[in-house]
């Protein structure tokens, strides 16, 4: 929590975007989360991803629902739309305004407590559906804004901070977007920007839903020793599949690592991941294999990071309804309503 | 990179870059601080102790703070410092019961020469040690050239006297209209010590065609300037051209505009850009109507029958040559004759020592400058110290009041029988300025406002009486807006490794993109991988020891706005903000417990 706001003054040498803009213009009001919270650093991951993109920020809808993650979208991205929904609705009024108005970039943004407990259903049902999201888990497995209560994502056997070992089973956000068909899937960490700036931008330009689950240590509450996903526990047990050196837009991708070491992948848009290997085995377009790999690390305590799944050919949820291409909300009275004559031609084909 | 001592007094004094660009060293923010408070007999008496004369430098300082101001990185002008202290000097308070106390006489006698800003700073250090001060000056009342070359409209009689008068009240005996003759003299008076700080009083000539012949509307600048202001002068002809581009140049157009002068020009040989005049002074008399002609080399006075009717000038330009000095070479055109009625010249001053002797041990080098130990000020001959323009040449008050202050130091140690090369450390106090979880004993929230102007007489009335003061000063309302401009970079940020956890919070949150977690390395590869790009190679990192993660914080200090915000967003206090107070030594200041060789 800081009193003072940020001064607007910024660095001479901030280099403006393609749009003009720096960085600082991407940013929101300051955070007035405790100091030190992760979620701070995935939001300046955020601003920074969409300022490397060049994304016209009244383009971009920011949506959440309830939590220490959820205030978040008010610190980045000032001047893009924003909906603050219930508790674990998100992913129903992102669906919704994604139906609406197609051309938007959807930011779904969402805590462990958000999706893995009140709105684990809202989950699960807009990944099955392939809507064309980001949707980011800011993930510390604890209950921040209630004082340190375990959230569904705290590991079976991790301790609280009064000492207390959590006996319940974890979910595993990641395992459960790859079993429901998200087509891309990512793990991060919020100390990590390196990693995590990259993983942002790619699941941005993805078409279909990308889901990143980012572990976030909560510093009040979730940052001590025998805790999972404190900052020393992630360091020490980070096991990063690949890092995303380059992210570039249609230009051809020059990277100067071993043959065999980088791949490239095309998404939609015509955009391309350099992705740099660092587990040779792993391969990113095997969805089972991931499953497989995920399951047998978190078994060793390992806590698997990295681009794990991407299906570049992905469809998303206007594809499979067949909608029109023009959004809905500027589509004009007598389309949406094409008059009683329309009516009886359908009626009577289902006659 | 080896982790930054910040325990070295220097490291956080640099990054206050106003107070080391000040070669009085005066401690800038804190007294800007005060000012915002209102507490204005404070600031005055932290002004007193570092730079002697808050209200005389306050309208005619040099400023060398300003052009170092972190403002001007940030954004187009630093803090006006300088006319933030004349608002110290405006609103105090009597201080007079704050000055020290005379001491008795401890039966030391110093004699010294010349009553001008370096002699006086001397007499104020030691005065109150007890030491017999006795201030020589050819001129009947003390100043020296702040009273004789610096016209009324920019200082004020009043001002000088209340300051000169501070230091003479501390026991200093005053010897108006006496010139001191002879050093040998002197010398065999048996004083304790000499102090030599008699300025730069000549002005140089310019030798040129007609220059004797037409000598009665040719004056020399800076004798012209005095005889102004002692009011043997008060008119001159309607046409004038003052030869030069110093700031003494600027005052003798000011002046003429004022004498009588309507159309007055100053002629420079070099480019604007390259005038040793301060930017602000060339903006006043640009402001009063006065033209800058610039590239312009005087060859001959043109005079009919010794009556002067103007001057030739050979026009040139310049040119660089492989080491990129300037050169200027004629270009060709054909010279340009610029009739005047007068002409001013203004092209420099030098120094004369005729009153002293060969045979005093007091060695002189080629250049007819008297042989000084730069860091304390003493001649060859151990009792005898120069400071001011008479130690160096033409410089400016600050730097004659920074010379005073060594030299009296070096005289008391002498006087103590201490080495005078053993320089005691300057008195560095530090203290955490956190109040609570987010609120800080100084004033962070950092003020967007622009430079604000400071307001100027009408000109129609300021041109027709030369002791109306050209500058009002800022009043009390915008004094506080100037003042909350200053990023206070005395408060510094202090980083603990230990309690580092690497969160990145503060990565985040600053403002200036200043501070990087990265992999150590040479300074050189360590610039290049900062956050955001490394502008200024001569503003310093900060480097930690190493962290947990085998990285090190790097901050680079060049743009920091001081604004606490990375303390603020610190969960662990590994980032506090600590204010630095840095009092350099003066005479007598009690037993410092480190020193450094002056060598």
């Amino acid at each position: 929590m800081t009193y003072i706001a940020k001064p607007k003054f910024h660095h001479p040498g901030l280099k403006p975007n393609e749009l003009g803009y720096t960085r600082r213009d991407y940013e929101g009001k300051i955070s007035t989360l405790c100091a030190g919270c992760g979620h701070d650093s995935i939001t300046a991951s955020i601003i920074e991803a969409c300022y490397e993109l060049s994304i016209e920020p009244h383009r971009v809808a920011k949506i959440s629902g309830i939590g220490c993650s959820s205030k978040t979208p008010d610190y980045f991205l000032g001047n893009s739309h924003g909906f603050n929904s219930v508790h674990g609705r998100m992913p129903s009024v992102l669906t919704g305004a994604n139906l609406a108005n197609r051309d938007l970039i959807y930011l779904g943004v969402s805590g462990d407590g958000d999706s893995a407990s009140i709105g684990f259903g809202q989950f699960a049902h807009s990944i099955r559906r392939g809507v064309n999201m980001t949707y980011i888990v800011e993930n510390n497995g604890v209950y921040g804004l209630t004082k340190g209560q375990f959230s569904a994502t705290a590991d079976r056997g991790s301790k609280s901070k009064k000492g207390v070992t959590n006996t319940d089973n974890a979910i595993d956000l990641v395992a459960i977007a790859l079993q429901l068909g998200a087509t891309f899937v990512a793990r991060s960490f919020s100390g990590d920007k390196t990693q995590l700036v990259p993983l942002i931008a790619a699941a941005i330009r993805h078409k279909g839903a990308s889901f990143i689950d980012v572990i976030s240590p909560c510093i009040a509450f979730n940052n001590h020793a025998g805790s999972t996903k404190s900052f020393d526990y992630v360091r020490e047990h980070n096991d990063a599949v690949n890092r995303l050196d380059v992210l570039v837009g249609r230009d051809p991708i020059a990277v100067d690592y071993a043959p065999g070491t980088v791949q490239v992948v095309e998404q939609h848009d015509g955009s391309k991941v350099a992705l740099r290997k660092i587990d040779a085995d792993y391969d990113p377009h095997d969805r089972l294999g991931a499953q497989t790999f995920l399951a047998r690390h978190a078994a060793r305590g390992q806590i698997v990071t990295g681009l794990l799944y991407v299906d570049p050919e992905a469809e998303d949820l206007h594809e499979h309804l067949n909608t029109v291409e023009t959004p809905l909300n500027t589509l004009e009275a007598d389309t949406l309503c094409p008059g009683s004559a329309v009516l009886d031609k359908i009626n009577a084909s289902l006659r | 990179m080896k982790p930054t001592d910040i325990a070295a007094p220097d490291y956080f004094h640099k990054v206050v870059d106003c107070q080391w660009a000040c070669p009085a060293h005066t401690p800038v923010p804190e007294y800007i601080r005060l000012i915002a408070q209102g507490r204005y007999s404070d600031a005055y008496m932290i002004n007193w102790k570092s730079n002697v004369f808050p209200g005389i430098l306050g309208r005619t300082c040099d400023r060398p703070c300003e052009p170092a101001c972190r403002r001007g990185r940030v954004e187009e002008n630093p803090v006006a410092i300088c006319r933030l202290k004349r608002v110290a000097a405006d609103f105090k308070d009597d201080i007079k019961h704050r000055l020290p106390r005379p001491a008795p006489n401890n039966g030391k006698r110093i004699a010294l020469v010349g009553g001008g800003p370096a002699s006086l700073t001397v007499a104020r250090d030691l005065a109150p040690l007890g030491y017999h001060c006795t201030v020589f000056d050819a001129d009947p009342e003390a100043g020296g050239m702040m009273r004789t070359q610096i016209p009324k409209f920019r200082l004020p009689n009043s001002v000088i006297d209340e300051e000169t008068g501070y230091i003479l009240g501390l026991g200093v005996e005053f010897k108006g209209g006496h010139r001191i003759e002879s050093m040998k003299a002197l010398l065999a008076e048996k004083y304790d010590a000499i102090f030599v700080g008699s300025g730069a009083p000549r002005g140089r000539e310019l030798d040129i065609p007609g220059r004797k012949e037409a000598a009665a509307n040719i004056h020399i600048g800076i004798e012209w300037l005095a005889s102004v202001s002692f009011g043997h002068i008060d008119k001159i002809g309607k046409r004038v051209i003052v030869l030069g581009g110093g700031n003494t140049a600027m005052d003798c157009c000011r002046t003429a505009r004022r004498l009588g002068g309507e159309d007055v020009k100053v002629v420079v040989r070099s480019g604007f850009e390259e005038m040793k005049a301060s930017p602000w002074e060339k903006e006043d008399a640009l402001h009063e109507d006065i033209p800058i002609l610039n590239f312009l080399v005087p060859v001959a006075f043109v005079h009919d029958n010794g009556k002067l009717t103007g001057i030739t000038f050979q026009k040139v330009k310049a040119e660089y040559d492989a080491k990129g000095r300037r050169n200027l070479v004629p270009s060709g055109e054909p010279d340009q004759t610029i009739a005047c009625d007068d002409v001013l010249v203004a092209v420099g001053q030098e120094n004369a020592f005729p009153w002293i002797e060969q045979d005093c041990g007091i060695e002189f080098d080629k250049w007819h400058m008297p042989k000084v130990d730069p860091k304390t000020f003493v001649s060859t001959n151990p009792k005898v110290f120069f400071g001011g323009d008479a130690a160096f040449g033409p410089k400016n008050i600050i730097w004659a009041v920074a010379h005073g202050h060594d030299a009296a130091l070096s005289i008391h140690r002498m006087l103590s029988g201490e080495d005078i090369t053993e320089r005691p450390l300057p008195d560095v106090q530090v203290s955490s300025q956190k109040m609570g979880i987010h609120e800080w004993s100084y004033d962070n929230d950092i003020s967007v406002d622009k430079r604000y102007k400071v307001p100027h007489r009408d000109k129609v009335i300021a041109l027709k009486d030369i002791r109306a003061e050209v500058e009002l000063g800022y009043d009390v309302k915008l004094a506080l807006g100037e003042a909350h401009r200053c990023l206070n970079c005395d408060v510094q940020t202090v980083f603990s490794t230990s309690l580092c956890i690497e969160c990145d919070a503060c990565v985040d949150i600053c403002p200036m993109d200043c501070i990087t977690f990265t992999a150590n390395g040479e300074e050189s590869d360590l610039r290049q991988r900062l956050k955001a790009p490394s502008l200024h190679p001569d503003q310093d990192l900060y480097v930690s020891s190493d962290l947990k993660t085998g990285r090190v914080m790097v901050k680079d200090e060049d743009v920091c706005l001081h604004c606490g915000l990375c303390a603020e967003r610190c969960p662990t206090g590994a980032w506090d903000m600590q204010k630095y107070y840095i009092e350099m030594t003066h005479a007598g200041s009690t037993c410092p417990t480190k020193s450094r060789s002056a060598a």
